[in-house]
């Protein structure tokens, strides 16, 4: 990834996202900056309720944004766009879902779950090439053709996250984002489908945006980590630097807290407890850092000095 | 090692679930010691029967489903023969105890959590009035929820997920029970809150000299708490032996699958070892080696007959054809061997 000719497919700029509750105002997502490019997989990371989820649904237009802008090929998409462009992010960003029981309909056939979005956008020349398509949807994910006539639940968690996937790839989208896509399945399932994710990627040249809160997945899959707090981006860096050298005392303390299947080392383990307290921004207002090349920090000045000297 | 005495030991049990004329063998033949003051992990895939056979030691098995086989003896009392309710509500809650994963479900939305202490302090320990307030209270501030004598009042939703496990386990460590079962207890929480828990039932395991047994199928928990570890798959116990045992020394290829398809081990780049195949159905009867179908290293012989525990050493035994001495060599996969430096600098 460290070639020069890197192209931005998905820029976020100082995105706010509020959420209003009669007068009241939640601020869930402020000041977020990043960019995602083409063919990489890109993970936000955070604890539940950071806006790592609310983030991913902004850029497919679930939710509204209040401030910033979002632009995807070059072409803004938050906020009153016209309609050929919402029919286009609407194709070419694709969402897999955490929870395969409940994202697919269960009163349908896998047959029209997969192809419902080639209906709405008429991708398709007559009935047999829907068909033949649903097939290779269902073949590239590991599933048998014949499975097209049956419901959701005749299957099990792995295979229903399969149907979610074929669904999203049918469309031929650009940017995939996965929201904790395999949480909900069972240890020896997770495998296979991070390994599908992975080997999908690399045929259709697919990019992601993967949403999750285990890092040692995250590690594994992702070529850069965005960690989040309390809906702001605190550390952004490639995967293997960020575990390598943390200097946010969150990312810190979510690293720290990552179980190590080594009983030697887990027991030894200390854990490091975040303080928020420990940033002192009343004077010397924090900003978004390059720390290092390509590995930024949300801190202040005096902060940025005392990272600098860790480095 | 020293000769400890197990303070639950169950033997060769079996439990069957009838389910519309057709028998569903959850268990089959299961033997584990459970020694005094440690922590014994379970791991295994879904529907291996890891909750099956834990929920089996306090009589809360689905009322379809019955121990057909094979004792449980605790304090000197088989409790696999009990039938009665009466006679579980001696053990269950009181002696043995349990946490379950979703803090969500196993808490009454209209009660408040005050209410939900005092509940099983007044049933178990008989004790009234202003004085179980005062243990209700002193217990809540044992799981380190601030301000105590406040939250008391409050009901299940006005807390986190976490604050809310946090409840539950006060719930069952009220009665100091002398077995606590956690089943998945950070399953549906976030990796920080999560070893803040794993943390919160050690420091009561030391203080409430309590023996805990934790069902799991996350390696790096096990890891983090186990003493011992049993891996389970179809209702057997595969391999049992110390975490050490188990994470540097496994010798059952399943412990191998496991182990090896964990991303933490994984190569960027590379796919991820899976175990392919499904589990077998339980409804039918299991010929040989129940894991052979999917077993890259399996020997004919494990498909005509089950393989009995082989002891590796007095901590440590596995149920598979490869530790006989006239199976062919075979070593664990690379990554196991490696498991150790991988893991080193993390």
């Amino acid at each position: 990834m460290a070639d020069e000719k890197k192209e931005v497919l998905l820029e976020v700029k100082d995105l706010q996202i509020q959420f209003k509750n009669g007068r009241r105002v939640f601020t869930a997502v402020d000041d977020v900056n990043f960019q995602i490019y083409r063919g990489e997989t890109f993970s936000l990371v955070g604890e539940s309720g950071s806006g790592k989820t609310t983030i991913g649904r902004a850029i497919i237009r679930i939710n509204p944004t209040s401030k910033g802008e979002i632009i995807f090929n070059g072409k803004k998409i938050n906020g009153k766009i016209d309609k050929k462009t919402d029919r286009e992010v609407i194709q070419k960003i694709q969402m897999i879902f955490q929870d395969p029981m409940a994202s697919l309909n269960e009163r349908a056939k896998v047959d029209y779950i997969i192809s419902e979005g080639l209906y709405n956008f008429h991708l398709y020349k007559d009935e047999a090439d829907r068909k033949e398509k649903v097939q290779r949807a269902l073949e590239s994910v590991g599933l048998l053709p014949e499975f097209a006539s049956r419901f959701p639940h005749e299957f099990s968690g792995g295979q229903r996250q399969r149907i979610g996937i074929a669904r999203a790839l049918i469309m031929n989208p650009e940017l995939v984002i996965a929201d904790e896509p395999i949480s909900a399945l069972d240890v020896s399932i997770r495998a296979q489908v991070l390994n599908l994710l992975n080997t999908l990627k690399k045929e259709r040249n697919l990019t992601y945006l993967f949403v999750a809160h285990d890092l040692s997945v995250v590690r594994f899959i992702s070529d850069r980590i965005a960690v989040i707090h309390k809906g702001r981006i605190v550390e952004l860096a490639e995967a293997e630097e960020l575990f390598q050298h943390p200097f946010h005392p969150y990312t810190k303390s979510l690293l720290s807290a990552v179980p190590i299947p080594d009983p030697e080392i887990e027991k030894k383990k200390k854990l490091l407890v975040y303080d928020p307290s420990v940033h002192d921004y009343s004077v010397d207002k924090p900003s978004w850092v390059e720390i290092l090349p390509g590995h930024f920090v949300y801190a202040n000045e005096k902060e940025v000095a005392e990272y600098k000297a860790q480095i | 090692m020293e000769e400890r005495k197990p303070i639950l030991s169950a033997k060769d049990i079996e439990i069957t679930f009838s389910m519309r004329g057709r028998y569903l063998k959850a268990i089959r033949k299961c033997s584990l010691d459970l020694y005094e003051g440690e922590t014994l992990a379970i791991v295994g895939e879904s529907g291996s029967g890891k909750s099956v056979f834990t929920k089996s030691f306090i009589g809360m098995l689905d009322n379809n489903g019955s121990i057909t086989g094979g004792s449980i003896m605790f304090e000197g009392v088989d409790i696999a023969k009990y039938t009665k309710e009466s006679d579980w509500l001696k053990i269950r809650g009181k002696k043995i105890a349990m946490v379950f994963q979703d803090p969500m479900t196993s808490l009454n939305p209209l009660k408040t959590i005050g209410e939900q202490i005092r509940e099983v302090i007044e049933l178990h320990q008989g004790i009234k009035g202003e004085e179980s307030k005062k243990m209700a209270i002193e217990m809540l501030e044992k799981v380190g929820i601030t301000d105590p004598a406040n939250r008391y009042k409050q009901y299940p939703h006005e807390f986190s997920g976490g604050m809310r496990q946090r409840v539950v386990i006060a719930i069952a460590a009220a009665c100091f029970p002398k077995i606590l079962i956690c089943d998945e207890p950070t399953t549906a929480l976030d990796v920080t809150i999560q070893a803040q828990i794993l943390d919160l039932i050690r420091n009561l395991q030391k203080e409430m000299g309590m023996t805990v047994i934790y069902i799991t199928h996350d390696l790096g928990v096990v890891a983090n708490v186990a003493d011992r570890v049993a891996v389970m798959y179809a209702g057997e116990l595969v391999e049992v032996g110390t975490a050490e045992d188990i994470f540097y020394d496994a010798r059952h290829p399943y412990t191998w699958a496991l182990l090896s398809s964990l991303p933490q081990l994984g190569e960027k780049g590379q796919p991820l070892p899976t175990i392919e195949g499904t589990p077998p159905n339980l409804y039918n009867d299991i010929v040989g080696d129940a894991f052979a179908p999917r077993n890259k290293h399996a020997l004919r012989i494990d498909f005509i007959e089950n393989p009995p525990y082989f002891e590796v050493s007095p901590t440590h035994k596995a149920k598979t054809w490869l530790l006989d001495p006239r199976a062919p060599k075979c070593e664990a996969p690379k990554v196991i061997q490696q498991l150790r430096s991988k893991m080193k600098g993390r």
